[in-house]
């Protein structure tokens, strides 16, 4: 399975880290981990910025973080026309950051910036592989 | 401070909506106000430095074809793009060739047309400045990331959306005196009403930044001709000298980002290593462009540089410090807000503004005292990179 089918829509076909859909489709998101020095990503990277391996693992994403911040898309780019209005945010786990879209079932009056929440997959309609921010 | 390269000729098209011309006929516009400013011939040119952000150009690599058109061959000619931020980029990497010995005269040119794709389109590329491999499939673009910035530091801050407008307004007050911007309206409170649905600035684009905080697209171009000591003085009665010149680049992912209450890191990056150069606190800075794509973005650069305290921004809007008359005047030719955002223009009209106000020709713009020392802030991305370049007499 390739990296397309990540996203509403991707502008990536191939990538070492196209396994994280895979894990995506078993409900997992995960980042990457370098099995020499440790340091640990999120979006997952093949390569280790801190010590310049290309040994990485994958581990799973913290269950429990606070909204940093969000927005409200009230238009979109070419190709997300029909999902607006849609809203999205920043997830601070503490070591680690997430960028994503928030559940459409949160009530845009219920986000607060601050508030605890938590991610999860999501599987679309048409196939394609995310995950998205939900109230923890 | 060294008086090692100087700016010795400035131009600007019109920035407009759909220029009725290619982009080569663009880019001549202001070579021309610039080479006539400088009072000097093709001849006098060592280099060429061109800036755009490519993805808006149908022209595969441009600089040669512009290089060309300007009459600038068979002098060395060179490509240089950090989105937003190019021109200014170009003029770091005109000011280190000139530095350096390699060239004593070098023409910078930014240039735009953006007019030739649709908003929508623009948009989903603008958004490709960012990080198209795990940012983009959500659907992402310029202004739901200058959002988030927003959302969290109102939330921290205490900035209000009064104060966001009150940004706007300060840039229609000068944009409409500005004959090259594209939107030369006033902006009143009335136009952010959004209990009256002809309020053209109210509705909504990324909440909680709406219509009247974004900037407009526009195409343009702009031309920042540098020189060594010895041919400035030599062209030049009035040599624009580069005091500082600091840049600096941040994660494009949001999720590696630092705390986004405290606005954008390569702000504060690129005026630190600026005024370090120079020998310069914020105190002497006389005048001065910030990067005003949004509203919430100056009130950030406010900060990044030092011109308020961190989260104290809104107090310079609040207190009108950023007026004509102001403490720290700011944006007085409309900014990006008024001026327009031809992408890879933007940060040599700056330059234009801050050159003009330092010979005392600004016109209606010109800050009053005569203005010694100005600097231009010129971000890239939503702050993935940032130039920050202090001029002085």
């Amino acid at each position: 399975m390739g990296f397309e089918k990540f996203g509403r829509k991707s502008f990536t076909g191939v990538t070492k880290t196209s396994k994280f859909v895979d894990l995506l489709t078993e409900g997992k998101v995960e980042g990457t981990v370098c099995k020499k020095c440790g340091a640990k990503y999120f979006p997952p990277r093949a390569d280790c910025a801190s010590c310049l391996s290309k040994d990485m693992d994958w581990f799973e994403m913290p269950k429990k973080g606070k909204l940093e911040t969000f927005t409200v898309a009230s238009y979109a780019p070419f190709g997300f026309e029909k999902d607006c209005p849609y809203t999205m945010g920043v997830v601070d786990f503490g070591e680690l950051k997430l960028f994503a879209r928030l559940a459409k079932e949160l009530k845009t009056e219920d986000v607060k910036v601050g508030m605890d929440v938590t991610v999860k997959t999501l599987q679309y309609e048409d196939g394609q592989m995310s995950f998205e921010i939900t109230k923890a | 401070m060294a008086k090692d390269v100087a700016v010795i000729g400035v131009g600007q098209s019109s920035f407009v909506r759909g220029y009725e011309g290619s982009i080569r006929e663009l880019a001549f516009e202001a070579f021309r106000e610039a080479m006539q400013d400088a009072g000097i011939t093709q001849k006098d040119v060592d280099a060429s430095i061109f800036c755009s952000a490519p993805e808006y150009d149908k022209q595969r690599s441009p600089a040669g074809v512009l290089a060309e058109y300007m009459g600038l061959i068979p002098q060395p000619t060179f490509y240089i793009e950090t989105v937003c931020s190019s021109s200014s980029s170009g003029v770091k990497v005109a000011y280190s060739m000139i530095k350096a010995g390699l060239h004593d005269v070098v023409v910078v040119l930014g240039f735009q047309k953006m007019s030739e794709i649709t908003s929508a389109e623009s948009q989903e590329r603008m958004g490709r400045g960012a990080d198209i491999q795990w940012e983009a499939p959500f659907g992402t673009m310029m202004p739901a990331y200058y959002a988030l910035y927003a959302q969290a530091y109102m939330a921290k801050n205490a900035l209000t959306h009064d104060d966001l407008m009150n940004v706007r307004i300060k840039s229609g007050t000068y944009g409409q005196t500005n004959e090259r911007a594209v939107y030369r309206k006033g902006v009143k409170a009335a136009d952010f009403d959004a209990s009256n649905p002809d309020a053209r600035m109210a509705s909504p684009v990324a909440w909680p930044l709406r219509v009247g905080d974004a900037c407009a697209n526009a195409d343009g171009s702009s031309c920042v001709i540098l020189a060594n000591a010895e041919k400035a003085k030599a062209f030049s009665k009035k040599p624009i000298w580069i005091l500082g010149i600091g840049a600096a680049s941040e994660a494009v992912n949001m999720a590696a980002r630092p705390d986004f209450a405290k606005g954008l890191s390569v702000g504060y990056g690129a005026a630190a290593e600026a005024y370090k150069m120079a020998g310069l606190t914020p105190k002497d800075i006389k005048v001065a462009e910030v990067h005003d794509c949004f509203t919430i973005a100056e009130i950030m650069a406010y900060e990044g540089l030092g011109f308020a305290p961190m989260g104290e921004g809104k107090q310079l809007i609040r207190e009108k410090a950023t007026y004509k008359e102001g403490r720290i005047p700011v944006n007085v030719d409309g900014g990006l807000l008024s001026k327009g955002h031809p992408i890879g223009a933007t940060g040599g009209s700056q330059i234009r503004t801050i050159v003009l106000q330092l010979r005392d020709e600004a016109g209606s713009m010109q800050v009053p005292g005569s203005p010694g020392i100005g600097l231009v802030h010129n971000v890239g991305g939503v702050g993935l990179y940032g130039n920050v370049t202090i001029f002085g007499r």
